[in-house]
């Protein structure tokens, strides 16, 4: 839909078997394949030392650095498989100039809309659980996806498993999303704001469960609550779900794992009797209070993080005198 | 904490000035300045001609910031995307300043081992996420632009949606050129709400001259006296820096 800048995307555009070489940390990649490319670069399927991976290169060199940041500290929570694991990160000098790339595990499958159509709505509820899963340790370490859409959203298996890749929309909860796709964007539907709170996330999961009724999506018309509802409405296979679906969209939820718990009753009971039920108003005062109370905390943590942050230049310069 | 000011001016066009001053020698006066200028073009069925594309990304050039041509459908998606990357890009350009003053020579981030690299841009981020933002925005109401200006409208109310849930304070500033006796003229003075924007737009009436360049150069006496970007980082980094020197 979006119009590339033709520059961003011929810079960092290779072909199939181009070597890449790391200039820090000297590993060779060969190039096989395009995997696909967003607005901060493009994904090959590359091999090294036999092993096939997934490479990301930008000429972007910040959202590289980004992404990265965000892997790696997906990578401290234990037991859970939140992004693709990272694997290197490095630089590509090249005549042209230099393009920064980062390696990651390869994860291979169809997406989720793909799957689905492949093999039947039945799958909708199950993987849709198991993706709640993943986002309720994704919030509670203090993340929030953004740019969760089907495209993002790969099975894996067999048995079949859903991941998520590209973390280019992954931000830091309390602050601004920064990265979101219009349609699963609750700002885009008038829904609410674009700030980063695990309620954003669910409000993509639901359009992610309308989505999967409408494979081609639709535009806005009255673009509120009254179309989504109408959009629901018109499709038997969304009927089942849509106390949950129209919960999520108005931000009802205050976890991943209440609104999973309702989705997981629902895809059990064979009926799908309406049984998500209306929350209570005092749960959306009681959450206004908390950020209230973030706010004043937020300067307090800026003061800290710039003195960290001097501090860790200045080691990096102390570093640099020694040698 | 009290951070300076980011200052922005955001230029949609869909063509080629015809009148006044060179807009790419405005706009490089603008960063003289420190006022980064952006440039969107607008297609709808038509399409924007190389004399058109190279004044667009040139204004973008010399003026420091982003440019983009996209069709009108994707104009909400690609305004917010500008004007966030061209704030982490004057950010980043503080921030290497300062690596500069503290490394020495002529190293930037890119030149730090990538390890390293994930620490300052987390810097580069909380910068993003916290710093005072000023937009001027900046529209073409020449007759071809007429019909493009309700989603025009509406990319800026979006853009606004997206702004403000940063925490950092945003103010917004709307004018058209040309206008009906100057070349520019305001439409929304300083507001940190674009929504006040609704009734306003819709008076458009479209003018046959496009003066990009006046209209950049009238828009920069907009912004407040000018403040170094140095103080972005300097006013509170500096007191700990030389405490954790001593």
């Amino acid at each position: 839909m979006m119009m590339m800048n033709h520059s961003l995307k011929s810079q960092c555009r290779v072909n199939p078997g181009t070597v890449i070489e790391g200039k820090w940390h000297r590993n060779c990649y060969t190039i096989m394949k395009e995997l696909g490319y967003g607005a901060n670069g493009i994904v090959y399927l590359a091999k090294s030392q036999n092993q096939q991976v997934a490479l990301k290169m930008s000429d972007n060199g910040m959202s590289i650095t980004s992404e990265v940041n965000v892997l790696k500290s997906f990578a401290k929570v234990q037991g859970s498989a939140l992004g693709p694991s990272l694997l290197d990160v490095d630089d590509w000098e090249r005549r042209k100039g230099r393009i920064s790339f980062y390696v990651m595990e390869y994860i291979q499958g169809p997406d989720l809309l793909s799957f689905i159509a492949q093999k039947g709505p039945s799958w909708t509820g199950v993987l849709i659980v198991q993706l709640l899963n993943d986002l309720e340790s994704l919030h509670k370490n203090g993340w929030v996806f953004g740019d969760l859409k089907p495209d993002n959203l790969i099975v894996t298996g067999p048995p079949p498993k859903i991941r998520t890749i590209d973390v280019g929309g992954t931000t830091i909860q309390g602050r601004a999303i920064k990265e979101f796709t219009e349609f699963y964007d609750r700002g885009y539907w008038g829904l609410g704001t674009r700030k980063a709170d695990p309620g954003y996330d669910l409000f993509a999961v639901a359009m992610i469960l309308i989505n999967t009724a409408y494979p081609k999506r639709f535009s806005k018309s009255t673009g509120d609550l009254k179309q989504l509802k109408l959009m629901v409405r018109q499709k038997k296979e969304l009927l089942k779900y849509e106390g949950v679906i129209l919960n999520a969209l108005q931000g009802h939820y205050a976890s991943a794992d209440e609104m999973r718990n309702e989705m997981l009753q629902l895809t059990r009971s064979r009926t799908g009797q309406k049984c998500a039920s209306n929350h209570k108003i005092g749960q959306t005062a009681s959450r206004q209070q908390a950020y209230v109370q973030k706010r004043k905390k937020s300067s307090f943590i800026e003061t800290v993080l710039i003195i960290l942050v001097v501090t860790i230049l200045y080691f990096i310069y102390i570093y640099g005198q020694l040698i | 904490m009290k951070t300076g000011t980011l200052k922005q001016i955001l230029l949609i066009t869909d063509g080629c000035s015809n009148q006044g001053e060179d807009p790419i020698a405005m706009a490089a006066l603008a960063k003289e300045q420190e006022i980064t200028v952006n440039v969107i073009g607008v297609m709808e069925h038509d399409v924007i001609d190389e004399q058109g594309m190279n004044e667009i990304e040139g204004i973008a050039l010399s003026g420091g910031g982003v440019s983009q041509v996209v069709y009108a459908q994707a104009l909400s998606q690609t305004v917010q995307m500008v004007t966030r990357k061209a704030m982490t890009q004057t950010l980043q350009g503080v921030v290497n300043k300062e690596l500069q003053q503290i490394l020495g020579g002529s190293k930037t981030m890119e030149d730090l081992p990538p390890e390293q690299r994930g620490e300052v841009m987390e810097v580069v981020d909380e910068l993003g996420e916290t710093v005072e933002l000023e937009v001027l925005v900046l529209v073409d109401t020449s007759a071809s632009m007429k019909h493009k200006l309700p989603t025009v409208k509406e990319a800026l109310l979006d853009l606004s949606l997206s702004l403000n849930a940063r925490s950092g304070d945003n103010r917004f500033s709307v004018f058209v050129f040309p206008g009906k006796k100057k070349d520019v003229e305001k439409l929304l003075d300083w507001t940190p709400k674009l929504e006040s924007l609704t009734s306003i737009f819709s008076k458009l009436t479209t003018g046959g001259i496009t003066p990009t360049g006046p209209a950049i150069r009238e828009a920069l006496t907009y912004f407040k006296k000018k403040r170094s970007l140095r103080s972005l980082l300097s006013r509170d980094d500096d007191e700990s820096f030389f405490e954790e020197s001593v």
